[in-house]
């Protein structure tokens, strides 16, 4: 995982939930952070403004950690790029 | 059957951010009409709006909290607030349990909802923000005055477009007086100032270009407001028992539906509203000495409720002081009666007569005391408050000094 990229996350989670970005790190539980369901899919939506992709509602409904939050973006990002491959290719 | 005090007042308008502002504003006849600022009206056909003055959430809400509330519902909270330290309530397990929260509002989060649309069909983006729904639903208001104060009893919204807020008091009104409720948290709250929502409005045709001149032969229409309006009721003995300042008295609530047309006021609804209020008060029309009319300003409704009162009140509409307040706070729509309410209220309290202002030129369909522009000294007994909605659903009350 890129520097760039878990330095984009945290700062989505930060500014979305309103705390501090030294609180947010990559081992943070939902928990620590004081994210809730709402709170998750609002940053759900941060996210997806922010990389410009699609969370599917499956993949949403796992994650529980900031973590998970990075791989699920990483993953997204990946396929997303596999896909205009595909499509100009 | 309990006798029901109004023992807590809060207040969020054009006119002040407090009920001693607003109080004050109506005694000097001061209208809060302004060019909007919430919105890009450029395009628009008309240009003043009666918008609470430089109105930012951070006085009275932390960035989070407030990403969760719609303006709308941010003044309810914020009169709820004013409303309950007023009445100086002592909370009790008890009393949280089964006290009651009954809202006004007509358009709700729609300037949430607006911006949303905006973003998908203005700006092509595939989503909008996912709290458009929790912060657009009209009882969002009820709801966050619920959870502020920990209330876990009857909590709702009513949604009767121009008469919400005096649908939901009426409606509190008699759960008080029928001991179903201990106390209740009752009024509106509306924030109209988005651009859709004006479109909209512009499109009815019934905006003023300039300001709100109820009952003047040169009105060109009502003029939109916003803020929120909110009441403590209790019973009564019980107020007067732990002594509490009781601000007035309800007497009586009226309802009607003209089931004539979806916009056209009809004389003979809004007269039958009436009656049924002086008819659930228990008082006769003679006794009733100033009414807070609904007064929209509009070339329809001002002609019509004039008729109206003349038909309930005979002779005695000569002696009736009526004055229309949205000439000062505008029309606030879901809001409207809570507002006005508390303006009836204070004139009682007080002794004055609140103005009709921006009234240049009597009009012969309109041949009642406007008190035209500036305000009266005058201690009465009894006033009432005129909520006639689009749709035709009429709603009156009562109020009786303490």
């Amino acid at each position: 995982m890129s520097d760039e990229l878990i330095q984009r996350v945290r700062n989505v989670i930060a500014s979305t939930q309103r705390i501090p970005i030294e609180n947010v790190t990559i081992d943070s539980s939902f928990q620590e952070l004081g994210i809730d369901s709402m709170d998750g899919v609002n940053i759900l939506f941060a996210l997806e403004n922010e990389f410009n992709i699609t969370i599917p509602d499956e993949a949403a409904k796992q994650i529980r950690n900031v973590r998970q939050m990075m791989e699920g973006v990483e993953r997204l990002i990946a396929g997303g790029a596999a896909d205009t491959a595909a499509v100009t290719s | 059957m309990h006798r029901v005090a109004v023992t807590g007042i809060g207040v969020i308008c054009a006119l002040g951010r407090i009920t001693e502002e607003f109080g004050r504003a109506l005694r000097e006849g001061r209208p809060g009409i302004n060019p909007i600022r919430s919105a890009d009206v450029s395009t628009l056909r008309f240009q003043n709006g009666a918008e609470v003055p430089a109105y930012d959430h951070r006085p009275y809400f932390d960035d989070k909290h407030a990403d969760f509330i719609d303006r709308f519902a941010q003044f309810a909270v914020i009169g709820a607030r004013e409303a309950t330290q007023d009445a100086g309530i002592e909370w009790t397990p008890q009393l949280r349990e089964n006290a009651a929260i009954i809202t006004g509002s007509c358009v709700g989060g729609q300037s949430t909802e607006d911006a949303g649309f905006v973003n998908v069909y203005k700006l092509g983006m595939n989503r909008v923000h996912p709290l458009t729904i929790p912060k657009t639903m009209a009882n969002a208001g009820a709801s966050h005055i619920s959870m502020e104060f920990g209330i876990t009893g009857p909590s709702y919204t009513i949604s009767t477009a121009c008469s919400s807020a005096s649908h939901a008091i009426g409606q509190a009104f008699w759960m008080v007086r029928s001991g179903m409720a201990p106390l209740a948290i009752t009024g509106g709250s509306e924030a109209p100032f988005s651009f859709g929502i004006l479109k909209a409005w512009e499109a009815l045709r019934v905006v003023s270009p300039d300001t709100c001149r109820p009952f003047s032969k040169d009105r060109s229409g009502m003029v939109l407001g916003e803020g929120a309006g909110i009441l403590v009721l209790e019973p009564f003995e019980a107020a007067r028992a732990r002594g509490a300042q009781i601000h007035a008295e309800i007497v009586g609530f009226g309802m009607s539906s003209d089931a004539s047309h979806i916009t056209q006021p009809s004389a003979d609804g809004a007269a039958r509203a009436m009656r049924a209020s002086l008819c659930d008060a228990h008082i006769m029309p003679e006794a009733v000495s100033y009414i807070n009319a609904h007064g929209t300003g509009t070339q329809a409704n001002d002609p019509t409720e004039t008729a109206a009162i003349r038909t309930v009140f005979g002779a005695h509409a000569g002696k009736l002081a009526v004055s229309s307040t949205k000439s000062m706070h505008g029309h606030a729509l879901g809001a409207a009666g809570a507002l006005e309410a508390v303006a009836a209220i204070l004139a009682l309290r007080d002794g004055f007569l609140p103005p009709t202002a921006n009234f240049n030129q009597p009009d012969p369909e309109c041949d009642l005391d406007v008190v035209p522009n500036v305000s009266r000294q005058a201690d009465f007994e009894y006033a009432m408050s005129n909520s006639f909605a689009f749709g035709g659903l009429n709603a009156v009350l009562a109020f009786r000094r303490a």
